[in-house]
């Protein structure tokens, strides 16, 4: 999924990134918590969450996370912003919560974790890849 | 496992610095990318060094990280002058955690760095004097 699509459906203002909307994302994961970014969220993926601080943006460039998108509206401070230009890391806002958002990105075909190790398990019992 | 090293840096991690906590970690990523290593070693390496450079910025006084690439390896060590650590086998269960309030407000403080940086490397170990600070070693074979 584009990034560009996921600021449709959460109807995402975009605080930084504008020019790398076009990049691909696969995979889905939402926490507050840095610790569990590090831990479980996959490559090439979007962070939902509602930590707006630097550090997240940080953790975010550390675990190939190509974008955050801030929901109930949250706004990330100066120094996230700053740091997002930097790195490269696309920063959105949306009003929706974060239930509604995973809900909507998953219902629109982006894929979480648990989608990830079934994938996985699918490939090692039947060879066949998952189309994405 | 004495290989020669083809690239060897230090860096200073200063505790309790939270503005720049992490800048090291992204610095070795992109040395680490910047010499052809596979992307998703350059992740595994980039995260486990990221976590030690948190434990320092919010456990220690002042540490460093040393890296090192071989032709068959990316090892790491990051050595703190710091409190220590009084129970090694339950600083390393994960959810185990003594991080003040600050670090839990900064999404940290799950108790998952030290878990996290034995999953992601290949080899590791730590020692630590309490009182004195802390010693963390970790290999990933390339």
């Amino acid at each position: 999924m584009r990034l560009e699509q996921i600021r449709e459906i959460l109807n995402c203002r975009v605080v930084t990134g504008h020019e790398l909307l076009h990049e691909q994302v696969i995979y889905g994961s939402a926490a507050d918590l840095m610790s569990d970014v590090l831990a479980f969220a996959q490559a090439h993926s979007v962070l939902l969450t509602g930590l707006a601080n630097a550090q997240c943006v940080r953790t975010a460039q550390i675990a190939d996370v190509k974008a955050i998108v801030y929901v109930r509206g949250k706004q990330p401070d100066d120094a996230a912003v700053e740091l997002a230009k930097q790195l490269g890391v696309v920063l959105l806002t949306t009003d929706l919560s974060m239930f509604d958002s995973c809900g909507r990105l998953h219902a629109c075909g982006l894929r979480g974790r648990s989608d990830l190790l079934r994938d996985a398990s699918h490939v090692r019992t039947t060879g066949v890849q998952p189309v994405l | 496992m004495s290989e020669q090293p083809v690239f060897s840096q230090c860096f200073e991690i200063r505790g309790r610095d939270f503005a720049n906590a992490g800048r090291v970690s992204t610095t070795v990523k992109s040395i680490l990318k910047e010499i052809g290593m596979a992307p998703a070693l350059v992740r595994r390496a980039a995260i486990a060094a990221y976590e030690a450079e948190m434990n320092v910025v919010l456990h220690a006084d002042r540490g460093f990280l040393e890296l090192k690439v071989s032709p068959g390896r990316v090892q790491v060590t990051v050595v703190d002058q710091g409190q220590g650590i009084g129970d090694i086998e339950l600083a390393m269960r994960e959810g185990y955690s003594t991080a003040s309030d600050e670090a839990r407000e900064m999404g940290f403080g799950a108790g998952m760095g030290l878990p996290n940086i034995r999953k992601n490397a290949d080899e590791f170990e730590i020692e630590s004097d309490v009182g004195r600070g802390t010693r963390l070693d970790f290999r990933i074979r390339v």
